[in-house]
Order: structure tokens, then sequence, then C-alpha cells
């Protein structure tokens, strides 16, 4: 995608995204919610037309192509929409049907689908009688009945409990074994950390800075950062003299974190080092409250 | 890898197909109370106005009047079997299952989703409208040879009306904003067909206003498969049923696709 533009009335859900998504590896876009990572995944299905820029799924042009894109790509949205009423074997043999799945290989496609979901013993249920969780693996089976070369997961683990959330982790590391590449939305950093080979930080419609989780990490955070504690009145006194001293700060909930702690030795306050993660890379950029 | 040809034609058989399989499917799960429905209601409306009105009336244009309501009642069957179906089931779909914006993103289009269903629910109105005909052959209604077209006008019909039904639907956003079409264009169009009475005997104005009605063409073409098929006029009945039905497929599609893609 290049310097896609999506605009909905006054609002811009996206405002010149540029994103390249090397293929057979994880890619996550990992931004607030409203940054545009919905609408972003909804223009590379085509149910979603970009006002501006230019965008290529798997070689061909949007949306003129989007039909022979569509064929190669699989999509578990963000707000599941399974077709509850029908049984769990039915859901899949559609989408068998609706992905062109040659008619010999559709059985077998279908019973590789319940496995992979882990719901053989459901097939005959209705969809609608399955628990959160195997809704949303269904939904991802239902993504993967055609053995496709991009998987767009949005927000797959969204609303569901820690457990459910490991399970659907490790189907998610399977199919990049399986060679297919990963496109994976999510707000929540440590799915990105876990997940992602490479990632997009997304804000307003934007992705403001593109690499792997060390790379982010290492030209956003630093090596090291520092958590100070204290009260909010001594936070936001060192807070205005770091950025006084031209110290990257950012809020953590109860502390103040000193970003490039490794670099600013002999200006910094007391307090706990640890590794720069991840989400302080994100907060740094988006300015977002973690969840 | 699953082969998508490199022309991308814009309505496809395996789309079509697969858009009926999932009809299908829902179809065999709920048949029993969905031809109960289609099936018992023009009977009971046949059964009502042939012995109510049939009291008074007993002829109609030479016919039998119970003849007559028989045959006319296979226009109704059609209507409320493809109509009713398209607009309430396609806004379950499109809003609350979102059926739809599954589908969109496999390699199938609005307009193959919206092609599928209207042909799958006009041959289903085909079959449904054959039932008043079957009740009324109970009533003395004696079978003729043109009457294996009837079919064939129910699915030209259906096809119609679930277009109609769709593009409806498309433009509504909640069920209430379909009780005023109910009201306002399905009621009217089922009254003034042809169906319980002659239009002869109507005022000028709305005798032509029901020229515009497709589903008094349905009827027409009904009875002169029942009672005697009359080439000129015959045609000119199939080509308005054409023209609808082609109009508001068009729209119907138009009017989906700017509400599934944004
Ligand atoms: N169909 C739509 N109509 C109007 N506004 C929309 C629509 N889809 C998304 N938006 C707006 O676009 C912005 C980005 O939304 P979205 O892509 O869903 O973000 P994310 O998935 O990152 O949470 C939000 O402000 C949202 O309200
Ligand atoms: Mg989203």
């Amino acid at each position: 995608m290049r310097g896609v533009v999506k605009a909905f009335g006054a609002v811009r859900a996206l405002d010149g995204l540029d994103l390249v998504v090397p293929s057979g590896i994880c890619y996550g876009l990992l931004g607030p919610n409203g940054a545009g990572k919905s609408t972003a995944m909804r223009i590379l299905t085509g149910q979603a037309v970009a006002d501006a820029g230019s965008v290529e799924v798997l070689g061909h042009q949007l949306p003129a192509e989007s039909k022979l894109a569509r064929a190669r790509m699989g999509v578990s949205p963000q707000d599941s929409n399974l077709d509850v009423d029908l049984r769990v074997r039915d859901v899949l043999s559609v989408f068998a049907r609706l992905y062109r799945v040659p008619a010999g290989d559709r059985a077998g496609a279908v019973e590789r689908a319940l496995v992979l979901a882990g719901l053989s013993a459901r097939a005959q249920d209705r969809a609608v009688t399955l628990s959160g969780g195997m809704q949303r693996r269904l939904l991802i089976a239902r993504a993967l009945i055609h053995d496709p070369d991009l998987v767009l997961l949005d927000e797959p683990t969204v609303g569901l409990d820690p457990q459910v959330r490991h399970e659907l982790w490790s189907l998610i590391l399977s199919l990049r074994e399986h060679g297919a590449t990963v496109l994976m939305s999510t707000h929540y950093i440590e799915e990105a950390e876990r997940l992602a080979d490479r990632v997009a930080i997304v804000a307003s419609g934007r992705v403001v800075a593109e690499g792997t989780p060390d790379e982010l990490i290492r030209a956003h955070a630093g090596r090291e950062v520092l958590d100070v504690h204290g009260s909010v009145a001594e936070l936001r006194s060192l807070a205005d003299r770091a950025r006084a001293d031209g110290l990257a700060t950012r809020q953590s909930g109860p502390a103040l974190t000193y970003l490039h702690a490794d670099e600013a030795d002999g200006r910094l306050p007391a307090g706990r080092r640890r590794r720069a993660t991840l989400e302080d890379v994100f907060v740094n950029l988006t300015g977002d409250y973690v969840e | 890898m699953t082969g998508v040809s490199s022309t991308v034609r814009r309505i496809e058989p395996v789309s079509l197909a697969a858009v009926w399989i999932r009809e299908w499917i829902v179809f065999v799960y709920y048949w029993r109370t969905r031809t109960f429905a289609a099936v018992v209601e023009p009977v009971i409306m046949l059964v009502a106005f042939g012995f109510g009105f049939g009291k008074l009336v007993s002829h109609v244009e030479g016919i039998p009047y119970i003849q007559f309501v028989g045959t006319g009642a296979v226009a109704t069957a059609v209507l409320f079997s493809a109509a009713f179906s398209a607009m309430f089931d396609s806004l379950y779909k499109r809003r609350y299952q979102r059926v739809y914006d599954a589908m969109l993103a496999a390699p199938v289009d609005v307009e193959e989703i919206v092609t599928g269903e209207v042909l799958f629910l006009g041959m289903r109105a085909g079959v449904y409208g054959v039932a008043p005909l079957l009740v009324a052959f109970c009533f003395g209604l004696p079978p003729a040879p043109a009457m294996v077209l009837v079919p064939l006008v129910g699915v030209l019909t259906g096809i119609g009306f679930a277009s109609l039904g769709m593009l409806f639907s498309a433009a509504a956003t909640t069920f209430d904003d379909l009780s005023y079409v109910i009201s306002g264009v399905i009621t009217p169009l089922f009254l003034v067909a042809g169906t319980f009475f002659p239009l002869n005997r109507l005022p000028g104005w709305l005798r032509t206003a029901a020229q515009f009605n497709p589903l008094y063409h349905c009827v027409e073409l009904v009875r002169h498969c029942a009672f005697g098929l009359r080439p000129g006029a015959d045609v000119l009945h199939v080509g308005a049923l054409i023209v609808f039905a082609v109009l508001a497929w068009r729209l119907a599609v138009w009017r989906t696709r700017t509400r599934l893609i944004v």
C-alpha cells in the first residue's frame, strides 16, 4: 500500500498509509483503537475503496483485480461474521465453495479445517452454540480453507480470555510455519511482540515506525529504560526537567520512564533499570495508554 | 492454490453456485416452516375468498369464482415468497448476521451475491406458485396443457419481486423501514392486480395504473395458461415482466453495492 488515504466524512481513517509486507513472515499492525487498522484490512479485501494512493496485493492491483487477490487471501475480521445459524461443518463447506476449492479436495479441506480449529467433535452443531474462543477458531479455520498465500487477521484475539488467547497464538504461529504470509492487526503489544517478525506502528492513519521489534526498540527506546516511581507532583517536575534536558520520557501509570537510559548516564535520577520493550516504543510513539 | 481465471468475468457460475449452496443448506434446515408459510397462506386466502365471495359472485368473466381466484392466487404466492424473503432475510443477512460481509472477503462480488439470491428466490417462488393451482384443481379447475408454463411465469415474476425486495432491503436500515414498504408498496400491488376482482370495473386511471403493476401481468398470464393463451397480449405481458425483472435486478445490485462497499 502506498500513500493510501481513506476518509469517512470528516474522519480520515487512513492518512497516507504506506505498508510493504514481505512474504512468508508474520507482520503485525500495532496501533491504538481507531488508528485505521481495520480500514486498511478492508481496503485489502476490496470492501473499502481508497480515496487516493495505490494498493497491490499478491501482484494484483486493487480495486480492479480485487477478486483475483481475494482468491488467494484468507480473512478473519475483527467483528465475527460467522454464519452462526449454520452447522460448523456447513460453515466450512460453504466457504470451501466460495473460495473455489476443487470438488475433489473439498471434503478433505473441510476435515483439515475442523482439525485445525479443534472442532471435529462439534462439526454437527450450530455455530451459535460454540463458545467465543471456539467461534474465533472457526473463523480463522474458515479463512484457511483454501490454503491461502496471505492471511489477514484483524484483532484475532480481541475480547478473549488469556487462555484462549494463548491457544490462538500457537495457531497463528503454525500458519507462518506453513509458509503463509500473515498480516495481523492488534492493539495488544504483547501479541505483536510474541507473534510478529516485523511490526508497523500505526497512529491516526499513518505508519509512525516500522521494523523488527528489536529494531524498533533500539531506535525508539534504546537498550535500557529507567522507571522512576514517585508522587504525581514529583513525576511532573521530573518530566519537565527531562524535557529541558532533552531526555525522552513517557508516563507509565505510577512511574515515569526514561527512554534511552543507557545513553543518558549521569543525567538520570535514581530508579529501576530494565530492558526496553515494545510497550515503551508504542506508548512513546502513540501517546496511548496500554491495556 | 485455487484458481480464478485471469480474465475476471463479472458473474461467474462458480460464485453463483456457492451462493446457492448456502441458500440451499439454509432451505434444507427450514424448508418445513418456509414451505408451510408460503403455501398455506395463499391456500387459506383462496379458500376464504373462494367460499366467502363465491356465495355472492358465482362467475367472473365466465369463470367460476373459485377458479378465478385460484389462478389469480398463483401470483400472490409468488409475490409473498419472493418479495418477503428478499426483504427480511437479506436485511437480516446484511445487518445482523453479516453473511454478505463474510462472502465479500472471498472471490465473490456484490453483483454475484444479489444475482445468485434473486435467481434462487425466483426459482423457489416458481415452485411455491404452483400450490394454489393444485388447490384449485380440487375445486374443479380443469387441467390445461399450457399450465406447464405456470412455473416459468412464476420464476420470471419471482426474480422481479425478489430483486425489488433486495432493493428495498438494501435501502432499509431496520425492519421497521420494511413495514412501510409492505403497507405502501406490496399491499397495493397485491390488491390491484386482478387477483380477487377483474380490473375492468375499476375507474380508468386505476386501470391504467394497474398496467404498471408487474403482478397484474403475472395474473393475466397464469389465467391465460389455464383458460386459453392469447399470443398477442401474452407476449406483451411477458415483455413487461422481463423489463420489470431486469430493472429491479440492476437497481438491487447498485443499491446493495453502495451498502456493502464503502
Ligand atoms: N464505515 C465507517 N464509517 C464511518 N467511519 C468509519 C468507518 N470505518 C471506520 N471508521 C472510522 O475510521 C477510523 C479508523 O477506524 P478503524 O479502521 O476501525 O480503526 P482500528 O481498526 O485501528 O481500530 C475510526 O475513527 C472509525 O470511527
Ligand atoms: Mg479495528
